[in-house]
């Protein structure tokens, strides 16, 4: 992840996320944060559900203690970058309502459709968000996020999409610009490895005594 | 110097324990030993080295000590793991205060073996060697926190702990976590020498520590927890079963070297005034403990409490009482708008010893403001207060942390004790409020 200020100047964090993905309720994941180097292994355990709030801990390595923390900071910026924890978590279906708006070229001059978001949760700091997806794969390719006022304050780029097990695009890179503030942060994804033998034990408070 | 004697034999044997672990770990991972899966997956050298300054703006009360203490700490951690998950941890602990030499003190802060596998529907872990173990949710004190002793030189707010040995077994599943603990070879409280600030007026000598177990240190303690999340409550309930973390005092004066009387104060011949010295008497006890946490929204509302039998009070009496933490903390997040989140603390410490408790606690309300601003360089503050109820005096704390490159990040920290009573057990910290920088470098 870079972060880059309104003059450019740049500083890089480093993060490992491992995801666990559930049918039944929402996605259970794991943030590890590598740099910077005074926050390394600090951990960051989500388990996300489609009908409440998430249960959030975290693990502070100095004390070794876990905490439960509070859902509510959805608004906050994430290691203090353009993404917010909510925009950070794993989007699922029944935290929007949504409406069609048009079709319209996106990413590379693919067919896409263009849809209006509106957060379910009141606490979210978004009134709603476009979002450009093609019609061959539904892949997002663009998101502008609106503030409570509705002023235009972010757009996030996606792009270097590849395919994985022949079956599950994931992107390469995603880039936030703030309008606001004229700050903007490049997350880039590498090394996405799926099918491997994590479990629900990776996602336990004990287990995130293990972390590293 | 007896202390130095003592300080080789523990070191010796803290690199014997080390050189068990590695062994231990060089068996385990052995191809032998786990049929061709074994190598090592991972080997991590980091770290952390810091700069530190600790000044005490006002004058000192007693003989020796000076009014400004620089020093660093080294903290190394070595991580290996192999192939099949086998972990070893290793971190080792110094630090030298060019004030005080009983602040100049080395730890063993981890050194374990663990291991972690699937059980049934959970899963279990074994970590064996010394570790340190965190139970608790408030933020004033650390009451039900047990299990490791406290660095007491490190910081007056009785929150940095030693490493422990202990055979530590954790089993959870849908039902919760049950850990089980086994610890030997106490380690004892440190406590500030002579030319150090932040003591009594009586130096405590650890060379003289008492136990009361007929075997002493070795004494075999015991714990265990039971924890579980149940929606929006995360809770805990412990025992303890041995060694007192938390030492009694016994006054003994003329106390040299091993306990011999001496006459050193004067010249040869004529005896001078008794030196009195306080020395550290570890009782056997036990104490039950609960904590809980109900997560709603922005609003953390906390309780720990204990039970603890055995302890003597400060009138030397052996006394069992109850004492507990209850408050809260709420959240603003993204507070006007911009990334900064500010974070209320208040809460209410009582001992029901009252005036006989051994602590600061009696009957205190402790309030705080913590600023985060989230920001490239995670600037976060703190202000603290802990005010007596009973009586006048309070403590105030300030901390504030600011990363200034990737590897390097700053502390600055500040103590003010204020309006403490003449009868007060900590009468003789009144001057020594104090304000401290640290530089360090993570690697």
């Amino acid at each position: 992840m870079v972060l880059r200020n309104k003059k450019g100047q740049e500083s890089v964090r480093e993060v490992r996320v491992k995801v666990l993905e559930a049918e039944d309720d929402g996605n259970k994941s794991l943030f590890v944060f590598d740099e910077p180097r005074d926050a390394r292994g600090t951990a960051l355990l989500i388990h996300g559900h489609k009908d409440r709030a998430d249960d959030q801990w975290l693990y502070l390595p100095a004390l070794k203690r876990v905490k439960r923390i509070s859902s509510s900071n959805r608004s906050g910026s994430f290691m203090g970058s353009e993404f917010t924890y909510e925009d950070m978590t794993v989007q699922e279906v029944e935290k929007y309502t949504y409406r069609y708006l048009r079709d319209e070229p996106c990413g590379d001059g693919l067919d896409c459709v263009v849809t209006e978001r509106i957060p379910v949760e009141k606490g979210s700091v978004y009134r709603r968000q476009l979002v450009w997806r093609d019609k061959s794969a539904l892949r997002v390719w663009k998101v502008e996020y609106y503030d409570r006022k509705d002023a235009h304050l972010k757009t996030l780029t996606i792009g270097e999409y590849r395919q994985y097990l022949d079956r599950f695009w994931r992107a390469g890179s995603m880039a936030m610009v703030n309008h606001l503030t004229g700050k903007s942060t490049d997350l880039v994804w590498t090394d996405y490895r799926f099918g491997t033998d994590i479990d629900d034990r990776d996602f336990t408070r004990t287990g995130l005594r293990r972390v590293r | 110097m007896p202390s130095r004697a003592l300080s080789r034999a523990l070191s010796r044997a803290l690199v014997r324990l080390l050189w068990f672990g590695v062994c231990l770990f060089g068996v385990a991972t052995h191809p032998a030993a786990s049929h061709g899966q074994a190598g090592i997956y991972e080997v991590d050298l980091t770290g952390r080295l810091a700069a530190e300054n600790r000044w005490f703006p006002q004058t000192a009360l007693f003989q020796g000590q000076g009014s400004h203490a620089s020093g660093f700490v080294a903290e190394p951690n070595l991580y290996l793991e192999d192939e099949a998950g086998r972990i070893l941890n290793v971190t080792p602990w110094f630090r030298y205060d060019s004030a005080d030499d009983r602040r100049t003190h080395y730890d063993l802060r981890e050194a374990y073996l663990l291991l972690s596998g699937a059980a049934g529907n959970g899963e279990w872990e074994l970590r064996l060697g010394v570790d340190r173990v965190f139970w608790g949710v408030v933020e004033s004190r650390h009451l039900v926190d047990i299990v490791n002793q406290i660095d007491l030189v490190e910081h007056p707010d009785e929150k940095t702990r030693m490493g422990q040995p202990m055979a530590y077994v954790t089993w959870s599943s849908d039902w919760g976590v049950v850990e089980l603990l086994g610890m030997s070879w106490h380690r004892k409280r440190t406590f500030p020498g002579s030319d150090g600030r932040l003591r009594a007026s009586v130096v405590v000598d650890n060379d003289l520590a008492e136990y009361e177990s007929s075997s002493g240190k070795w004494h075999p303690d015991f714990a265990a927890r039971y924890s579980h999340t149940l929606g929006l409550l995360d809770f805990g309930a412990s025992v303890f079963d041995g060694t007192a973390r938390e030492p009694a005092f016994g006054l003994c004066f003329d106390c040299g070297p091993q306990g011999v009387p001496s006459n050193s104060t004067g010249p040869p011949g004529s005896p001078g005034p008794p030196v009195p010295v306080l020395y550290p008497i570890y009782h056997q006890i036990r104490q039950y403990g609960l904590d809980a946490q109900w997560t709603t929204g922005s609003l953390l509302l906390k309780l720990e409490a204990i039970r603890r039998s055995g302890a003597r009070n400060l009138a030397g009496v052996e006394e069992t009482f109850n004492a507990f933490v209850l408050g809260g903390e709420y959240t603003f997040f993204s507070l006007w708008n911009t990334d900064a989140d500010l974070t209320l603390f208040a809460e209410w410490d009582r001992d029901e010893r009252g005036r006989r408790a051994t602590n600061f606690y009696e009957n205190d309300l402790f309030a705080a403001l913590r600023l985060m601003l989230n920001d490239v360089q995670g600037t976060e503050m703190t202000v603290s207060v802990l005010h007596d109820l009973d009586k006048r005096q309070s403590i105030y704390g300030l901390e504030l942390a600011r990363r200034l490159s990737d590897a390097f990040s700053l502390d600055l920290g500040a103590v003010a004790i204020t309006n403490i009573e003449r009868d007060d057990l900590y009468y003789d910290l009144r001057q020594d409020g104090f304000v401290q920088l640290g530089i360090n470098y993570h690697f």
